[in-house]
């Protein structure tokens, strides 16, 4: 073997000079083989004690094995377990050959017999346990051979009956991976006298050890029982009482899996008729085992406590009635009945009586109760939800919270009732679970609407020091429906007095007032004179423009103006002159309106509804107007692409929702005009010494293309890979046209010939790339370079140049095909303002932190890309990668970035301004299509440890954000 | 049979005084030894005496076991110890043994010092009575001797309470002391495992209430205190010094962090400092969001509640304060009371019960002009509000306590008969389970059924399984044989044969015997194969043979027929079976006394 083996290299060698790289691997492969289970071979048959083998096979278990060497070494292994006697070594055998089977490409059934074998003379119970684990992973490796898959199954229960409880285990795990419905098996094999024998399906197997003695064979029965039913296999319904029973095991996880199980059956059979014991009523399935395991929120065990207050949520079929059971507590006080909080507020509420503060007797119990009738432990759902909020662990909570949500969402009486409870989770101790609270509240509240009473609880979180809190309960309120023109009011009120404590919610207090106006309209109307305090007789002093809460009125008032055409008359003069300049500076929150006597109503009907489509008609024909130029030469054509890049940029203004495509398709053309204009100079009719300067607009577009490109790709979400590799192509032209470039510049022969390679390189991986997409490119200039890439690769890098040259210029406009949905990723800084006057001043060489508060919409992944520049006045900058924690996600497509970036700087004579601007970095090798894949993410979790991201290919940046100046102001220490 | 009694000395269908006798197992335990509140005579500690007329206590009684530091539940441990007289084991957890030394000497304190009383404990002994403290831990198991075992279980409460498993043998107790179920804002919520004790000792003050939610009584009292500090009001909470007063704190504390307010919040100073310093080393008594941050920032380091100085009420703008004590009946929260009543803007906040007489209770039923002492009136014009925070379990806690613990047996102490009464019934038709409520001095008896382990041969094990299935099935009892040898103290159960080896015995052979008369004409081999063949026909299972020399054989049964000379109709079946047969042979004997089919004649 050796021998032959060296006379193949020695062939090689005198063969070719230059060893093709794949080679080598593929000779190491072969000799590994042998190597590798001989080696290991002779390590065990070197070990003289037990230790020593566990030590080698510990060892060898680090290294992968190749999956042609696997099945040798399963050999190895199994002739030295036979001759083992340490149980620890056998039990590690095992174990390999499990892994080793579970090597990507090797089909284990040549190992089954083999396993099976080991199996049937094994006399030890853990190692049988193992066996029984490696015989699992063989089986889940051959999923489509049912003669093995039986054969295992028999083995298993062959098994079963072993007194050990880990085997047992394991057997039951097996049947639940791999038992399917028609195996019916007989369990007669041991002589044991069940005259029962005959045939027996998998389910009735397991169910029979529901009744284990061992709770941890109870509990891998039961997760046998799930896994048969993950794996689509109808569970049988006769099993249900039995689960029922291990609801109230003694041992929490067999409890839990049992919640898990009797969740299962209530899905499949939700309509089943079960009787009540002890009495002769009966109830659907589903209602039964909600209130089981409404009984079992207040288990003994945290753990189970979650998982039933989880299932419950799920639970969509229950009838009302047993759903509204889960709020009720019936209250008694010294055996009479009383009424709850909730109850009281309501009932104060409906009498017309505003809440006075409790009295001493307030709540004094009333009528007496029949001892008779209190039910002290209620049967099932009783209450359910009320323990669950009320519970010790947030986790419990947390889960009770959600299941209410997921209910409420798919009730709306029940969303009504358990209103009174998510409001009171807003006082939760735990941060956590009032926000998700809040959530819970947002979601339901198409559902509802809050009484007075309920609003003003709401409204008190309003002061929460917590900024999350503070937002998502703004995002509730633009949601909310309320009742009265007091509620509005109230409202009102507590966002200024919010707004007036923590200044930095302006905007989300505006945006919040927008939508309440909106949605109120008939509730605001009464309360307008007293909002802009105009007065019948007198004139009121015209209030300060600049006042933010003057703002916040104005923006709730005209908003609910946009919707109730009497509302203006109301208005005095200053207000219709305040509504110009705010229509002006804030237009996203003051909608058009319809005034009496101004021009405004021009604006107002073109922003009707239809002009969306006729926006998206007009744009779709300047694309197709572009697309007749034929030859990029002809002499209108860079006249109408300048037309129809300003058209589009017009258009991107007029209509927001058209924006992100227009501004796209703007900036491909843009780099379109450029590649024409850079190829149509005169500098490439002329000889190469006489254009050395020339060259310098021809280089700069080039450059500029390219980054343009890279904008493209990037800073645009919703791209199909049709775009992507329109963008690709324009990039791959705008190499080329460096490529020329340098080959004009004549540098010399070496950096051609590596730029060739690399353009080279480019089209192998465009190909690559964009595969399916090339037949869309035929006649571009990539599909003629593939056409010629034989011949380019191995020409010589002048004729490839030349070869380019031509292709370049003959080349088309490619069409771009107008994706469906394209966002451009833009981020606004709220804070700082950069209106501050103020100099942030801080020591020299300590560091100073600054609040940066930004909007991020349409960006995936921020927490990848996302970066904050700080540039200083002395050219200095710096990048800061923002913490993960410091990105929210208010709403899809929406991310809100609040961090803080520290500054620090040698001093400075007097303040100066530094920028601070948001940009967002790209990396080349990962597309745009694949920003979400798993290799981007794995960077990300790279750098969580401390490593710096990997380096691949152009690293850079783009800024998205207009700069802010801040003040600054270093100070020479004192001493 | 085996029992437990349980004498209740204090708390048996009453509040206060907890002090309860248990004997179990031929152990005397007591539980708690507390004083009552509204007495200040003898009346005031338990009866000791029932114990024992003379002498000390320590021959009497095994341990003590002290459930938590309020001193309804352990204000007469230093008289009992040192002034009865006992020198066993006090139990009692560390927060307990840290913070009751403090509570007793300031009961002292006012008793002797205040109201001039003599015959009473001395800081000495209360010192001396604290030496006898064994602390607990939660969940760790006691050998207080071979055979008294004692484990303490979270009870919520106060800082430090537990409840109390009590094990001897396979007998059990468990004591809750008081507890609550739902959990508040410092302390979590009592647990028990399924322990299954033959008695539960249960407290039952609230056994006639299901309370609302915690959180709306919160929310209630965090808005009324904002509200009134909005205003630019005072807010004085009276409060008793340890327990509830902490849990108040904490919410105003984190009320206080999250809505960023500026009011100072003070706290009259005294013995909680003290106490307050004990809470911030117990944090692993505490609930779970103070255990999880409090490596952050202990919760008990408030940042907004500082130390009250007697100046401090004459300041001007907004304060809460915590005044001791909770009735407004003396001290620093009656004279802050006077100074802020007259002001509407000011409120009073009463977070628990008020005794009749105080000014607490006149405030609270709505009195404006309160008299005070030297003639004078005062106006009343501040806000009088009432919130109850109490940490009790109510009826629904109580019942949800049996079933965690799924008892054999429910005692109900510490709460009023009444009461009582209306849980009992409720405990007896829900769990169907007895349920006692013994007055003070009443003894409750409960009968045990204790199981008795018992050592058996492996051999014998082994035999009986081959017998049977591979696996014991827990579910159906199996019965087998063996001798059960009861020697120097310790059961054993081995096969027959080695306790006649053992014993030096023979073997003796029982049979029973048994003539049944038949009517038959038929001679006697006849009658013999026709009851061959009906026995055959009748039991399938077992091997029934017709043997050569005239016998059946039913397994190991011998049937003989035989017939007298006088009377050949009459034929006699003479059956006999050994006495391991006994079931089978009965079963046949009264078959054959049947007669045998008519088809088959």
């Amino acid at each position: 073997m050796a021998a032959h083996l060296k006379k193949r290299v020695y062939e090689e060698f005198s063969h070719v000079v230059q060893i093709p790289q794949e080679e080598a691997p593929a000779k190491k492969l072969r000799l590994s083989k042998p190597s590798k289970s001989a080696a290991l071979h002779i390590d065990l048959c070197k070990a003289t004690n037990s230790t020593d083998a566990l030590q080698y096979l510990l060892q060898f278990a680090r290294k992968p094995v190749e999956v042609d060497s696997v099945e040798g070494v399963v050999r190895i292994l199994l002739e030295h377990y036979y001759k083992e006697t340490d149980n620890s070594v056998r039990l590690k055998i095992a174990s390999l050959l499990g892994l080793l089977s579970k090597t990507q490409g090797f089909r284990p059934d040549c190992i089954v017999d083999d396993a099976i074998n080991t199996l049937n003379n094994e006399k030890s119970h853990q190692v049988l346990a193992q066996l029984l684990d490696t015989l699992l992973v063989i089986g889940t490796q051959l999923p489509e051979s049912p003669a093995v898959r039986q054969r295992l199954i028999e083995m298993a229960c062959k098994h079963l009956a072993d007194t050990y409880f880990g085997v047992r285990n394991k057997c039951l795990k097996l049947l639940g991976f791999l038992g399917t419905m028609d195996t019916s098996l007989t369990k007669d094999s041991e002589g044991q006298g069940t005259s029962s024998g005959g045939a027996r399906d998998v389910q009735t197997i397991i169910s029979d050890y529901f009744g284990d003695q061992e709770p941890r064979v109870r509990t891998a029965a039961l997760k046998a029982m799930l896994q048969l039913h993950e794996r689509g296999i109808k569970i049988h319904e006769i099993i249900y009482d039995q689960a029922c029973r291990l609801l109230s095991d003694d041992y929490e996880q067999v409890r839990s899996a049992a919640v898990q199980i009797v969740w299962v059956l209530s899905q499949l059979y939700p309509e089943s008729i079960v009787p009540i014991p002890s009495s002769n009523e009966e109830i659907r399935l589903v209602d039964d085992v909600f209130g089981k395991i409404s009984h079992m929120v207040s288990d003994g065990s945290w753990m189970v406590r979650v998982q039933a207050a989880k299932t419950l949520g799920s639970m969509l079929q229950v009838s009302p009635h047993f759903l509204e059971q889960t709020l009720d507590k019936k209250l008694m006080s010294d055996l009479r009945r009383k009424r709850t909080a909730h109850e009281r507020a309501k009932e104060l509420f409906t009498s017309g009586e505003f809440s006075s503060g409790r009295k001493w007797a307030d709540d004094a119990p009333k009528e007496k109760l029949d001892t008779n009738t209190v039910n002290l432990i209620a049967s099932g759902a009783c209450g359910a939800f009320v323990h669950g909020l009320e519970d010790e662990m947030f986790e419990v909570r947390i889960a009770a919270v959600e299941a209410l949500s997921q209910l409420a969402r798919s009730s709306a009486s029940f969303a009504e009732k358990c209103l009174d409870f998510l409001v009171d989770m807003f006082n939760d101790e735990i941060e956590e679970v009032r926000l998700q609270s809040i959530h819970v509240l947002r979601e339901i509240s198409t559902h509802i609407t809050l009484r007075e009473d309920q609003l003003d609880t709401v409204l008190a979180v309003l002061e929460d020091s917590s900024r999350d809190i503070r937002e998502a309960l703004h995002e509730l309120i633009c949601y909310t429906n309320v009742s009265t023109k007091e509620c509005i009011q109230l409202a009102l009120l507590e966002l200024l007095k919010n707004l007036n404590k923590y200044p930095t919610d302006r905007n989300s207090v505006w945006k919040c007032l927008k939508f309440l106006g909106s949605r109120h309209p008939t509730l605001v109307l009464p309360l307008v004179p007293e909002l802009l305090s105009t007065h019948p007789y007198f004139d009121t002093p015209e209030p300060d423009m600049d006042d933010p809460a003057y703002i916040a009125v104005l923006v709730l008032v005209f908003n609910a103006a946009k919707s109730c055409p009497t509302m203006p008359a109301l208005f005095s003069d200053h207000t219709f002159r305040h509504y110009a300049y705010l229509r002006d500076s804030l237009s996203h929150l003051v909608p058009p309106l319809r005034l009496p006597g101004n021009g405004l109503d021009l604006v107002d009907s073109r922003c009707g509804s239809g002009s969306v489509e006729s926006a998206q008609l007009f744009l779709q024909q300047s694309l197709n107007r572009v697309s007749t130029i034929q030859n990029l030469e002809a002499p209108g054509a860079q006249d109408l692409l300048n037309f129809t890049i300003r058209d589009l940029q017009r258009l991107g203004e007029l209509q927001t929702e058209l924006a992100g495509a227009a501004d796209f398709c703007a900036t491909y053309l843009r780099c379109q005009l450029l590649l024409v204009k850079a190829l149509q100079e005169k500098l490439w009719n002329m000889a190469v010494p006489l254009c050395l300067k020339q060259n310098v607009t021809a280089t700069a577009a080039a450059q500029q293309i390219l980054e343009e490109t890279y904008k493209l790709e990037f800073l645009y979400s919703g791209l199909e890979s049709r775009q992507v590799a329109t963008i690709h192509h324009v990039r791959l032209q705008a190499k080329a046209l460096q490529l020329i470039l340098t080959a004009r510049s004549r540098q010399g022969l070496d950096p051609l010939i590596s730029s060739c390679e690399k353009f080279l390189l480019d089209i192998e991986s465009f190909q690559r790339l964009f595969l399916a997409e090339l037949p869309h490119l035929e006649d571009s200039f990539v599909d003629k370079l593939l056409e010629l890439l034989p011949r380019l690769s191995s020409c010589k890098p002048v004729e490839l140049v030349k070869i380019l040259q031509s292709t370049l210029r003959q080349s088309g406009l490619l069409q771009l095909p107008l994706p469906e949905q394209i966002h451009r990723a833009t981020a606004t800084i709220i804070e700082p303002t950069g209106e501050s006057d103020n100099p942030l001043k801080f020591t020299t060489g300590l560091v100073v932190a600054l609040d940066i508060d930004a909007t991020l919409e349409h960006v995936q992944n921020p927490q990848n890309t996302v970066k904050v520049q700080v540039l200083y006045p002395d050219g200095q900058s710096h990048v800061i990668h923002p913490k993960p924690g410091d990105f929210r996600k208010p709403g899809p497509d929406r991310h809100r970035l609040i961090t803080q970036v520290y500054l620090s700087h040698s001093a400075w004579t007097e303040p100066s301004q530094i920028e601070v601007r948001l940009l967002l970095g790209y990396s080349s090798s990962s597309t745009s299509l694949s920003s979400s894949s798993p290799a981007s993410k794995l960077g990300w979790s790279d750098s969580m440890d401390g490593l710096p991201p990997p380096e691949v290919a152009v690293e850079g940046t783009i800024p998205f954000s207009k700069p802010v100046k801040v003040l600054i102001m270093p100070k020479p220490a004192r001493r | 049979m085996p029992e437990i009694k349980v004498t209740p000395l204090g708390a048996g269908q009453d509040v206060g005084r907890s002090c309860i006798l248990v004997s179990i197992g031929g152990k005397n335990i007591m539980l708690d030894c507390g004083m009552h509140m509204g007495y200040n005579d003898d009346r005031r500690f338990p009866d000791f005496s029932y114990i024992t007329q003379s002498g000390r206590l320590t021959e009497f009684l095994d341990c003590v076991i002290i459930s938590h530091f309020h001193l309804d539940h352990c204000g007469a441990l230093p008289f009992m110890s040192e002034m009865v007289g006992y020198d066993g084991p006090i139990y009692m957890t560390h927060p307990t043994k840290a913070i009751c030394p403090i509570l007793l000497e300031d009961f002292r304190k006012i008793t002797v010092d205040k109201k001039g009383e003599t015959n009473f404990f001395t800081s000495q002994m209360i010192k001396d009575c604290m030496k006898k403290v064994v602390p607990l831990n939660l969940h760790q198991t006691v050998q207080v001797d071979d055979e008294l075992e004692i484990k303490a279980y979270y009870a919520g409460h106060v800082l430090g309470a537990a409840m109390v498993q009590i094990k001897v043998g396979s007998e059990s107790v468990v004591y809750t002391g008081d507890y609550n179920m739902t959990p508040d804002r410092h302390l979590g919520a009592a647990w028990m495992d399924k322990c299954r004790p033959d008695v539960l000792i249960s407290e039952s003050t609230y056994a006639t209430t299901i309370r609302d939610s915690k959180r709306c009584r919160e929310r209630d009292f965090l808005k009324k205190v904002h509200e009134s500090i909005e205003r630019g009001g005072k807010v004085l909470i009276p409060v008793f010094a340890l327990g509830r007063a902490q849990e108040l704190c904490i919410l105003l504390e984190t009320f206080w962090e999250r809505m960023n307010l500026k009011a100072p919040i003070y706290f009259s100073t005294g013995l909680t400092e003290k106490a307050n310093h004990y809470y911030k080393l117990f944090i692993t008594w505490t609930n779970q969001k103070i255990r999880k941050t409090f490596v952050q920032r202990n919760m008990f380091e408030f940042k907004h509640i500082k130390a009250f100085d007697r100046s401090y009420a004459d300041n001007p703008g907004p304060m809460v304060v915590f005044a001791t004590p909770g009735m407004l009946h003396a001290g620093q929260s009656l004279q802050i009371f006077k100074k802020w009543a007259g002001n509407e803007k000011n409120m009073v906040i009463m977070p628990g019960y008020c005794v009749q007489g105080t000014i607490g209770h006149k405030i609270l039923n709505g009195q404006r002009k309160l008299e005070m002492e030297g003639r004078s009136t005062l106006e009343v014009k501040l806000q009088v509000e009432y919130m109850s925070f109490s940490a009790h379990a109510d009826a629904k806690g109580i019942m949800q306590l049996i079933r965690m613990a799924e008892p054999r047996s429910v005692l109900l102490v510490h709460g009023e008969a009444v009461k009582m009464e209306f849980l009992k019934g409720k405990i007896e038709q829900e769990f169907s389970i007895d349920c006692h409520m013994p007055a003070n001095g009443e003894t409750a008896t409960v009968l045990t059924n204790p199981s008795v382990p018992v050592d058996i041969s492996l051999k014998l094990l082994k035999r009986e399984m081959a017998l049977g299935g591979p696996l014991p099935d827990p579910k159906k009892p199996r019965t087998m044989h063996g001798t059960l040898i009861m020697k120097d103290n310790s059961l054993k159960l081995v096969s027959s044969e080695q306790a006649l080896k053992e014993l030096g015995l023979n073997e003796h052979q029982l049979r029973f015997t048994c003539r049944v008369q038949l009517q038959d004409q038929k001679p006697e081999p006849e009658t013999l194969s026709r009851v061959y063949t009906h026995l055959r026909s009748v039991l399938k299972g077992s091997s029934v043979q017709l043997l050569p020399d005239g016998t059946v054989m039913v397994e190991s049964i011998l049937i003989k027929v035989s017939s007298s000379p006088e009377d050949p109709d009459t034929k006699t079946l003479l059956l006999s079976w050994s006495y391991q047969d006994e079931d089978l042979g009965s079963f046949l004997s009264s078959l054959l006394k049947k007669g045998l089919p008519a088809a088959l004649c």
